[in-house]
């Protein structure tokens, strides 16, 4: 598998660091509902499909980004840096 | 029919012409007491216990594929019962006495082999760990036996002892360990339940999960809808697909598992050998080929096959260990889907919908695992209670923090 970073270009897998589903992103309001907490640590849609997830280029830019890809057919249809997403 | 030595004989003397199917195929009826989605190891010995220990018999095991074509016709076949944490040593214990009366118990060769399983350690730090995780093992009733460096060389001479980075300090050696025969078990189970007038439905898949308020009452299936009282979601690395047909999201993200076997050689690896620190551990298969694997690939995907970066550790890894196999050749390796929950441990549990109960997140350890989760699956959904054994593998441990996590890794989907 290969990751085409927006700074760095296509680079080899072993440079990523893969953190797992775009859900870290978002991070309950402090105060809310343990179940939240729960929802947000914990539970996940897993597709069978086009998933979006967090790969951190450890040996490259040190940035986070945003990895658009099918977990079926290992296809890459985007990668875009975290720190410049529309939420 | 019953299978035994002479019946070997006596169908070799005249032709082989006796035996028939080990099980029937049957259309599935309009409506069971108990349907178990998925047609692997756990779901066929969850049906296999229901009517064995409670007398359930009137029960669907669906599968869309064929019997035991996924994760159990697919792992590297390791038994053990070296868990540490109270909720999975009890667990493990538990399916290993299950393991050793199988055979007799299903009438089918399972070829399950106490060949001993052997962890390696490196450090002192590691020694005490291992000494503390044996401990853990014999309170359990189990076996382990802590081999020094001297002792590991008695078993397993062709390791490298002084590599560099990990010399060999030791090993904790679980002499009841080994390994069985993956494909037997699914069908030794498939006959056992069959045998009991449990209907195995193959090419059936569950399309959707029938509720009225709040109660299950059937599924929707590719071979039409099938009324039941009590629904099991048994699908291991598909677990998040079928849950999501009741509505669940489930602690659980579906990763790769890598392993690899070489051609067939006469014997040379006679236990199941972990290298933990190296993410590499081998046995040798009754057929003579190294079975061997490493760690997950890292990233979630239900591609069933994997990439060459984790190849090429598990070769190093291999190659690190004991440089005497890297003659070898590899004759094929593939990937199975692991259903890997935050903790690393399993869930047997009820759901939120009455009679839906569900049994996943095995991660990379299910194969060991498969008579103790029927047998508790079975228990479960038979009298609505928790097996003393599986009661800590609660659905809801992550939101309430009694979590089962055996690596001390914390409580992170990318972390085990």
């Amino acid at each position: 598998m290969r990751l085409t970073c927006p700074l760095c270009g296509e680079r080899d897998r072993r440079e990523f660091y893969y953190c797992g589903a775009e859900d870290y992103l978002h991070r309950p309001a402090e105060g809310a509902p343990l179940a939240e907490w729960d929802n947000y640590l914990h539970l996940r849609d897993n597709p069978a499909g086009v998933t979006k997830d967090l790969w951190y280029h450890e040996a490259g830019c040190s940035q986070w980004l945003m990895v658009t890809r099918n977990t079926v057919t290992h296809e890459i249809s985007a990668v875009e840096l975290v720190a410049e997403r529309k939420a | 029919m019953r299978y035994s030595g002479l019946k070997v004989i006596t169908e070799g003397l005249f032709g082989n012409k006796g035996w028939t199917p080990a099980w029937r195929d049957p259309a599935p009826k309009a409506e069971y007491d108990v349907i178990i989605i998925g047609g692997g190891g756990h779901g066929l010995s969850t049906a296999y216990y229901l009517a064995k220990n409670h007398g359930i018999t009137n029960v669907a095991v669906l599968e869309k594929g064929y019997l035991g074509s996924g994760n159990i016709g697919r792992n590297t076949t390791i038994v053990r019962a070296n868990y540490f944490l109270p909720g999975n040593s009890e667990f493990y214990s538990h399916s290993m006495k299950l393991w050793e009366g199988l055979e007799a118990d299903l009438n089918y060769n399972v070829m399950h082999s106490q060949r001993g399983l052997i962890n390696l350690f490196h450090s002192d730090g590691q020694r005490d760990a291992f000494v503390r995780r044996g401990n853990a093992m014999i309170n359990q009733g189990d076996d382990a036996i802590l081999l020094d460096r001297d002792g590991v060389r008695e078993h397993l001479p062709y390791l490298d002892f002084d590599n560099t980075r990990f010399p060999i300090y030791g090993g904790l050696l679980h002499p009841r360990g080994g390994s069985a025969r993956h494909d037997a078990v699914a069908w030794g189970y498939a006959r056992g339940a069959d045998q009991r007038g449990v209907d195995l439905i193959q090419n059936c898949e569950v399309t959707g999960i029938d509720i009225e308020n709040g109660v299950v009452r059937g599924v929707q299936t590719t071979r039409g809808a099938i009324r039941a009282k009590k629904v099991g979601i048994v699908v291991a690395g598909r677990s998040s697909q079928v849950a999501a047909m009741a509505g669940m999201r489930l602690p659980i993200e579906s990763h790769i598992l890598q392993a690899f076997v070489t051609e067939g050689l006469k014997p040379v690896i006679n236990h199941v050998i972990s290298f933990g620190m190296g993410h590499f551990y081998i046995s040798q298969s009754d057929k003579g080929g190294l079975v061997f694997g490493g760690d997950l690939d890292f990233y979630a995907s239900y591609a069933a096959r994997g990439n060459l970066p984790m190849v090429e550790h598990v070769m190093e890894a291999g190659m690190t260990l004991m440089p005497m196999i890297g003659r070898a050749k590899v004759l094929r390796s593939w990937g199975g889907i692991m259903d890997m929950s935050p903790d690393g441990s399993p869930v047997i549990d009820k759901t939120h919908v009455d009679g839906l109960f569900i049994d996943c997140g095995w991660n990379y350890g299910g194969f060991k695992a498969v008579p103790a989760s029927g047998w508790c699956m079975a228990h479960l959904m038979a009298t609505g209670e928790p097996h003393e054994v599986a009661r800590k593998f609660r659905l809801d441990r992550f939101a309430t923090g009694h979590l089962l996590d055996e690596e001390g890794t914390g409580s992170q989907h990318n972390l085990h």
